[in-house]
């Protein structure tokens, strides 16, 4: 396979609360190629979120290596930073936490556009609805504040945040995991349908091992910090081998059936 | 509003709020010219002549005049310097607890010390330093209000950078002070806000203090230099001190009970929701 498009290896993360030492990323090795859905799954508390606020320079790394389209992402300071940020995007779990409270959703798409000088300011409406479009929103839901549309349409926004500056990976952490059952199948449609559109590779964190299955082409199983056991998403949840995946499978009761098509 | 009107306190606070800015937004009108004109026989009592309602001080100058446009001054030196206040205490709070690590080290400190000297003899030394005028009185006061205001917003500012929203701007990397002063102090005013009450009051108390010793601006008619004045004639005339004592009382309390009644009113707001 040609050159990964993110490369981590040896990421170790602690954190010391109260005397005793948590280890949330234990040197983890990981890589994803463009276009690819890597799942980071486990339990809750296992450091899938530590990891992908690592990769994101969120949190810094007590130790470890991020290489992102062929540079060491870990040795960029400041501004040279906050510029290539614009490849590397998040969508959160809770759109309503993850965007600024008081925020139109003009606002919420503005900001990347106007940050990463992407369209002057007379330009800017016209993309802004062009990325409401492109996210299945009408273009008139610029002028409303977020707490009035509902929490499917503000994950859409969130999504067209995260694609207004042209990324080759999105990190999702549980981004579909708070929404209804058929809300949710209409987002992973979504992601599948830009990821064909734009080769965008995703690292899609997520406790449930059923969207998993259907959504993503590798899968990483993760417990208390440590790498339990990885492979091509299907193979591993069908037959898990590790103590921790089976335990993880045995607990999803109606497994694969969720509503999104099997990707071929 | 109609929650506020529900607080009995606050509707007494409002009360003497609005008969406070009628009076100031009114001066002018009703008392036209210059405030310092010489009306009448000196040391008029009140309620002797009614084209002199509260008659007059030493000099012969209305008091009804005076205390109308005393309470202009008031009210623009308490709302301007607690406006001052607030908005360098947020911005300075903000930084700090954003920032983190030495900077908020630096700032913290820097809070300490203005903290540590009493807020009147702050003023006192500043306007000595800089000569007495309007605008020297407001940056005075507002020198000794700020550390509250800061400390506040920083406790807020700690906890809502740890907010998804924050992550979610540096993402898209938006620069380190826009987040500050665009995404996190906007959300940690509302604490902030409720302190502007108290100081609104210890303003104007603080600008009175100053203007009874004589650092007021000279070219304003304030209460504190009324009071100041009526001293010397305390026992003969004791009406010229009493009359602009009650107004400064009635403001202070007004003004604090109107800001206590909107801190409750907001606080059942969010209770119930
Ligand atoms: N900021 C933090 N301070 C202290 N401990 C933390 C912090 N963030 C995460 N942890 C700990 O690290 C471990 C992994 O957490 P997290 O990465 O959030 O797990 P997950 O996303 O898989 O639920 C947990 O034990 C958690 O308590
Ligand atoms: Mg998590």
């Amino acid at each position: 396979m040609s050159e990964p498009l993110l490369a981590v290896s040896g990421l170790i993360k602690r954190f010391r609360r109260s005397g005793t030492t948590v280890t949330a990323s234990d040197e983890i090795s990981l890589s994803i190629s463009p276009g690819e859905t890597l799942a980071l799954a486990g339990p809750s508390g296992s450091g899938k979120s530590t990891i992908a606020r690592l990769i994101l320079r969120l949190i810094e790394p007590d130790a470890g290596r991020v290489d992102f389209e062929g540079e060491n992402f870990l040795a960029l300071r400041g501004s040279a930073l906050r510029a290539r940020r614009a490849r590397l995007q998040m969508v959160f779990q809770d759109p309503l936490a993850a965007l600024n409270p008081r925020a139109t959703v003009a606002r919420v798409l503005d900001d990347p556009l106007r940050i990463h000088a992407l369209a002057s300011r007379s330009e800017r409406p016209e993309r802004i609805a062009a990325l409401l479009k492109r996210v299945g929103l009408s273009p008139d839901l610029a002028g409303r504040h977020l707490h009035e549309i509902s929490g499917g349409q503000r994950q859409r926004v969130a999504i067209a945040r995260a694609i207004a500056t042209r990324p080759s990976l999105i990190v999702l952490d549980e981004a579909v995991s708070a929404l209804d059952v058929s809300v949710r199948g209409q987002i992973l449609e979504l992601l599948l349908d830009l990821q064909r559109a734009e080769r965008i590779a995703y690292l899609f964190v997520s406790h449930d091992l059923g969207v998993v299955r259907a959504f993503a082409h590798r899968v990483i199983l993760l417990e208390d910090g440590r790498i339990a056991e990885q492979g091509d998403a299907r193979a591993v949840i069908d037959n898990p081998q590790s103590t921790i995946g089976k335990a993880l499978v045995a607990a999803v009761p109606r497994l694969a059936r969720t509503t999104i098509q099997d990707r071929s | 509003m109609r929650r506020l009107a529900s607080i009995p306190e606050a509707l007494v606070g409002l009360g003497i709020l609005a008969i406070l800015a009628a009076m100031a937004l009114a001066a002018s009108a009703l008392f036209p010219g210059d405030p310092f004109a010489i009306k009448g026989a000196p040391l008029l009592s009140p309620f002797q002549d009614w084209s002199l309602p509260l008659g007059t001080d030493r000099l012969g100058r209305d008091v009804m005049a005076e205390l109308f446009h005393g309470a202009r001054t008031s009210l623009a030196v308490g709302l301007a310097a607690a406006a001052a206040a607030i908005a360098v205490g947020a911005v300075i709070g903000t930084l700090a607890g954003f920032a983190g690590g030495i900077v908020d080290e630096a700032l913290m400190r820097l809070t300490d010390a203005f903290q540590t000297v009493p807020s009147f003899l702050l003023a006192l030394a500043f306007v000595s330093v800089v000569g007495p005028s309007l605008t020297v009185v407001v940056i005075a006061i507002a020198l000794s209000a700020w550390t509250g205001p800061a400390r506040v917003a920083r406790a807020e500012v700690l906890s809502i950078r740890e907010r998804d929203f924050v992550a979610g701007a540096r993402v898209i990397g938006m620069h380190p002070l826009e987040i500050a002063l665009r995404e996190v102090l906007p959300n940690a005013l509302a604490p902030v806000l409720a302190l502007s009450s108290v100081i609104v009051a210890s303003a104007i108390l603080i600008e009175a203090a100053l203007s009874f010793l004589g650092l007021g601006d000279p070219n304003r008619v304030t209460w504190g230099s009324m009071i100041a004045e009526g001293r010397t004639v305390l026992r003969s005339a004791p009406f010229l001190s009493i009359v602009p004592g009650i107004a400064l009382v009635l403001t202070v309390l007004g003004v604090y009970l109107a800001g206590e009644g909107v801190v409750e009113g907001t606080a059942v707001r969010k209770s119930l929701s």
